[in-house]
C-alpha cells in the first residue's frame, strides 16, 4: 500500500511556505497581504472545524466560541498583563483548550441536532458575557485601544509584512500538524466513530472520550485562527462570538469541501474573495452568497477540493489521498 | 467459560429476555433458534451490552460482566457481528480491519505515528485469508457485496481475537448456495480460532449440523437447551417451533 508520510507532508509544506515569502515580493500590494493574513486566520479556523465535521461527524454550530475564546484571551493577555507574545499565544491557546473541555465533555454526549445547538448555546452563551461584562471585555466596542504587538525574537508584527510571514507560517505549521494528526490512527478512530459510533463502540473504541479528543483539538486550534485574527485587527469583537462566525465556518466547509484535507482551507479563500468581489458590485452580499452556497448545496453537492481530489483519483487510480 | 444466570430485561411490560440461565463452555460451538420475537438479538444485546440487564449475572470466566460498556466487554473478549452487516463505509477492508485492532490494542488514540502502525496489517490480512476477503484488500467497505460485507462484520470482530465470538445471524439475507459457503467458512475459523461461538440462525438444516449445542428460545424463556439430537426429540420443541418440518424429515 503506497502511503506518503510525514516527509511528503513537510515537504509540500515547505514548498508552500517558500512561494508564500515570495509572493508579496512579486506583488507587493496591501490588499493582497490583508487577504492571505485573513485566510491565515480562517483558513485554521474553518480546518479545525473539519476535524469535527469532516473527520468525526460531529456538525457543531458553536465553533467561533473558540476562535472568539482565541481573539479575547490573546488580546486581554497583552493589554492587561503586558505578556510576550509567545506567552500569550500559549497561555490563550491553553485557555480555549480548557474551555474546549468543559463545553465538550457536556455537548458530546449528544447527538446530531442536539450537539449542534448545544455547542450554539455555548458560543451565544460566551457572546453574551463578552457584551455584557463590559469593565474587561468593552462590550459591544470590542476590545479598545488596541493589542500592544511587542518585538520578540526580532519579530515586529506591528509592522504588517511580518505579520503576514508569521500569520503564513502560523497557517502552514498549524494545517501540518492537524493533517499529520488526521493521518494518525487517533484520526483513523475517528473516521470510524464518523462512519459507524455504535459498531465503533463494539470493537472497543471509547467514542465519548475520542469524540472529546477531536473536539478539545478542534477547538484549540479554531483559537489560533482568533490570535490571528486580533493581531490583525489589533482588537477583538464581540462579532467573533456571534453565531454567524460559525456559519460563515459552515460555508467555507460547504464551498471547499470536507473530505479532502485541504477542502476548507479552498473553501476560506473562496468565501473571502466572494466576499470581496461581492461587496465591491452590489450592496445584496447576502443574496448573491445565498445564491452560491445554495447551488453547492444542491447542485454540486460537495466541495471544490472534493471534485480536483475525485479527478484526479479518476485520473491517476491512487486508492489513498 | 460464558455463564448467564437468572438474566431478565423487560422494555415496557414486555419481558425480552426472562430468566434466562445458560452455560456455554469454552470451545464450543453453539446456536440459539427460536421464532421471530424469541429475544434472540436481546440476548446478545445484553451479553455484548447494548442493553443493561435488569437483573441476573453474566459471567465471563467468573467475572460478572453485566452493566460493563460496550466497549468494555469488547476489550474483555466478547466480539459480536450483526444481523445487518455493520461496517465503516468509507475505509477499505483492510483499514477497517486495522483501525479495528489499533482499538483492541489500545494504540487508537496514538498521535505520533501515521495509520496503520507496523504489524497490525499482518493480522489484519490473516483474518481476510482466513475469511476468502484477502482479495477485497483494498476495496471501500461500501462497494462490497452484501455477503462480504457480513463477512467483513465478522471479520471485523475476529480479528480482536475474542474469547467469546456471537453471530447474529451470519446468513441473513443469503441464497441457498452462499448460505452454505458463509457456514462452512464460520465452522473453519471457529476450528482454527478456537473460540466460544455463539450463533443465531434461522436454517435449521445449518443449526443441526454444525451446533454443538443448541438453545432455544421462545418469549424470552428458555424453552430447551441441549445436543441437536436431544433438542430434535424435545416434544416441547417440535410444538413450538419446530413443528412438522422435522417430522417430515424422519
Amino acid at each position: 500500500m503506497k502511503r506518503r508520510g510525514f516527509a511528503f507532508d513537510l515537504g509540500i509544506a515547505t514548498a508552500v511556505l517558500v512561494v508564500l515569502v515570495i509572493l508579496p515580493i512579486l506583488f507587493p500590494s496591501k490588499a493582497l497581504i490583508d487577504f492571505a493574513i485573513r485566510v491565515a486566520a480562517f483558513g485554521i479556523f474553518a480546518s479545525s472545524l473539519n476535524i469535527l465535521v469532516g473527520y468525526t461527524g460531529l456538525v457543531s454550530f458553536g465553533h467561533g466560541m473558540f476562535f472568539a475564546s482565541g481573539a479575547y484571551a490573546f488580546g486581554l493577555l497583552m493589554q492587561k498583563a503586558g505578556t510576550s507574545i509567545p506567552t500569550a499565544f500559549l497561555l490563550t491557546v491553553l485557555i480555549s483548550a480548557a474551555l474546549a473541555v468543559v463545553v465538550g465533555a457536556i455537548c458530546v454526549r449528544l447527538k446530531e441536532i442536539y450537539f449542534a445547538f448545544l455547542t450554539l448555546a455555548f458560543q451565544m452563551l460566551l457572546h453574551s458575557l463578552i457584551i455584557s461584562w463590559q469593565q474587561l471585555t468593552g462590550g459591544d466596542q470590542g476590545l479598545m485601544g488596541g493589542i500592544p504587538r511587542p518585538p520578540f525574537l526580532g519579530i515586529d508584527l506591528s509592522d504588517q509584512s511580518q505579520l503576514y510571514l508569521f500569520a503564513c507560517a502560523t497557517l502552514v505549521i498549524s494545517l501540518l500538524l492537524m493533517r499529520h494528526l488526521m493521518q494518525s490512527p487517533f484520526g483513523y478512530t475517528l473516521r470510524m466513530i464518523r462512519d459507524n459510533a455504535e459498531r465503533a463502540q463494539y470493537i472497543g473504541i471509547r467514542v465519548w472520550r475520542m469524540r472529546l479528543a477531536a473536539f478539545v483539538l478542534a477547538g484549540t486550534f479554531a483559537s489560533i485562527g482568533g490570535i490571528i485574527m486580533s493581531l490583525l485587527m489589533s482588537g477583538a469583537y464581540p462579532e467573533f462570538a456571534y453565531w454567524t462566525i460559525s456559519g460563515e465556518a459552515i460555508f467555507m466547509l460547504m464551498l471547499g469541501g470536507t473530505s479532502a484535507f485541504l477542502g476548507p482551507t479552498v473553501g476560506t479563500m473562496m468565501l473571502l474573495l466572494l466576499n470581496d468581489v461581492i461587496t465591491k458590485f452590489t450592496e445584496y452580499y447576502g443574496l448573491t452568497l445565498g445564491v452560491v452556497i445554495l447551488l453547492f448545496a444542491l447542485v454540486f453537492r460537495k466541495g471544490v477540493a472534493d471534485f480536483v481530489v475525485e479527478e484526479w483519483r479518476r485520473r491517476f487510480g491512487e486508492n489513498q489521498a | 467459560m460464558l455463564k448467564i444466570e437468572h438474566l431478565c430485561k423487560s422494555f415496557g411490560g414486555l419481558a425480552a429476555t426472562n430468566d434466562v440461565s445458560l452455560h456455554f463452555l469454552p470451545g464450543s460451538l453453539s446456536a440459539v433458534i427460536g421464532p421471530n420475537g424469541a429475544g434472540k438479538t436481546t440476548f446478545f444485546n445484553l451479553i455484548s451490552g447494548t442493553f443493561r440487564p435488569d437483573s441476573g449475572r453474566i459471567l465471563l470466566d467468573g467475572e460478572n460482566i453485566a452493566g460493563v460498556s460496550r466497549s468494555g466487554i469488547v476489550r474483555r473478549g466478547i466480539g459480536r457481528a450483526f444481523q445487518v452487516a455493520s461496517i465503516f463505509p468509507s475505509l477499505t477492508v483492510e483499514e477497517a480491519l486495522m483501525g479495528a485492532l489499533h482499538a483492541h490494542r489500545e494504540q487508537n488514540a496514538v498521535v505520533r505515528s501515521r495509520f496503520p502502525i507496523p504489524g497490525t496489517q499482518v493480522r489484519a490480512r490473516e483474518v481476510l485469508d482466513m475469511l476468502g476477503l484477502a482479495a477485497k484488500a483494498r476495496t471501500l467497505s461500501c462497494n462490497l457485496s452484501h455477503g462480504d460485507q457480513k463477512l467483513l462484520d465478522i471479520a471485523l470482530a475476529l480479528v480482536l481475537q475474542p474469547r467469546v465470538l456471537l453471530l447474529d445471524e451470519p446468513t441473513a439475507g443469503m441464497g441457498p448456495e452462499e448460505r452454505w459457503q458463509m457456514i462452512d467458512k464460520v465452522y473453519r475459523l471457529w476450528e482454527m480460532e478456537k473460540m466460544t461461538l455463539v450463533f443465531i440462525e434461522h436454517d435449521m438444516d445449518i443449526v443441526f449440523k454444525i451446533a454443538q449445542s443448541i438453545c432455544v428460545l421462545c418469549y424470552g424463556a428458555v424453552l430447551a437447551e441441549g445436543t441437536p439430537d436431544e433438542i430434535r426429540a424435545n416434544p416441547a420443541v417440535i410444538e413450538a417451533y419446530l413443528g412438522t418440518d422435522v417430522e417430515a424429515q424422519k
